[in-house]
């Protein structure tokens, strides 16, 4: 699985990392944020690509698992 | 700052009471009135914030263009203004003069005499004016004066935050030609809806910054103690600040205006989130939002059309019910 650490950025710089790594177009991505911005916008680019999210919160830290 | 943040943070610092003071911060008005006759009362007010755009000239008329416009949303005549302006060290000469000067420019297209200022040097650049305007004292437009039975006119397309963000993400996401119009709505002076509104007997008014619409009606109907119903298919938004929201480029202040006004909104079944996210996108230098009794709508939206205001009626005005705004479709 294809993770990705975008901690201590902040929008919109979270989403353009998701959107770079899903032109691979692999089947599972794992992404870690760290603010609630960058939860919602990335939740909402992920879907409306057709995958889905589940969020879980760990130490602070926002952690997206997105799967087709 | 958010809304919640700065109310929080000011709840102790109550207003002394004079009785020429027409208008404090009270009830959240974008500027104070100070009544100096029984003809004229003077408008004081600032807004400063660092560069949204590229080009300094431009961003100095935005800029500008934003600051003047608490005046016009308070019913008055903008006249004076200083710059308030901080100065990052790799400016160039050409970089600092190009501000000053689309301030300028924006402040003669005005009618405003900018007759200083401060300058400071700072990390990041920020540019602003501090703008005195009149008015009468009995023509003041409050943000939280809306009648039931008012209809609300809105007089600039949302979404400018959203695009703005998605622009900086990828230039490639937003076209040449769109950003430019984007910037040149921000530039635009709302003088000119202004001018048209002050014809009419206008209940309420208030410009859409920060706060977005959202935001910015939750003042309106709170203060008024009032309700406003949105018909939502009927708000101008650039269709492509929803596809930027549906991507993800939804500016943080949006979320902080949405946590802000959260349990207030009655929510409207089957709106897509992207049209909501633009009703809570921060807008730099928006448009004014206009009460006034539905019978005279019509009318005013006519002639801000011909004048070339990108305006429409938005929804309307019902005496308070369970939440302050309601969604339709």
């Amino acid at each position: 699985m294809n993770t990705l650490d975008a901690r201590g950025l902040s929008c919109p710089e979270p989403v353009v990392m998701i959107r770079k790594a899903m032109q691979s177009k692999e089947n599972a991505y794992r992404i870690v944020v760290d603010n609630t911005t960058a939860t919602e916008n990335i939740s909402r680019f992920v879907k409306n690509q057709g995958y889905n999210v589940v969020v879980t919160q760990e130490n602070g830290d926002y952690v997206l698992d997105i799967t087709k | 700052m958010g809304a919640g943040t700065l109310s929080e943070m000011l709840k102790d610092m109550k207003t002394p009471y004079d009785p020429l003071l027409l208008v404090g911060y009270d009830t959240a008005d974008d500027a104070s009135v100070y009544k100096i006759t029984d003809d004229v009362a003077v408008i004081n007010t600032t807004d400063f914030f660092p560069p949204i755009v590229d080009d300094p000239y431009l961003f100095g008329q935005i800029a500008a263009a934003n600051s003047i416009s608490d005046v016009y949303a308070m019913g008055g005549t903008p006249k004076l203004a200083l710059n308030v302006m901080a100065v990052a060290k790799e400016m160039s000469k050409e970089d600092i003069r190009g501000v000053l000067a689309g301030g300028y420019d924006k402040a003669m297209e005005a009618g405003v005499i900018i007759t200083g200022g401060h300058t400071i040097n700072c990390k990041e650049p920020l540019y602003g004016l501090a703008v005195t305007g009149f008015v009468h004292p009995d023509k003041i437009l409050s943000n939280s004066a809306a009648k039931p039975g008012d209809a609300l006119i809105l007089t600039k397309r949302l979404g400018t935050g959203i695009l703005t963000t998605a622009r900086k993400a990828d230039e490639t996401l937003v076209s040449d030609r769109l950003i430019q119009t984007v910037y040149r709505q921000m530039a635009t002076l709302n003088k000119y809806a202004a001018e048209i509104m002050l014809k009419y007997p206008v209940s309420s008014c208030t410009d859409i910054t920060g706060f977005g619409l959202m935001g910015h009606c939750y003042e309106m109907a709170d203060g008024s103690h009032t309700s406003i119903h949105i018909k939502s298919s009927k708000v101008p938004v650039y269709k492509e600040a929803l596809e930027m929201a549906d991507m993800g480029f939804v500016p943080e202040g949006a979320y902080n205006n949405r946590r802000h006004t959260d349990g207030h909104i009655c929510p409207c079944e089957g709106m897509p989130l992207a049209l909501e996210d633009v009703f809570y996108d921060p807008q730099t230098s928006g448009g004014l939002l206009i009460a006034l009794p539905k019978e005279h709508a019509n009318k005013c939206l006519a002639e801000m059309i011909a004048a070339g205001v990108d305006a429409a009626v938005i929804g309307y005005v019902t005496e308070g019910m369970d939440y302050h705004i309601y969604l339709e479709k």
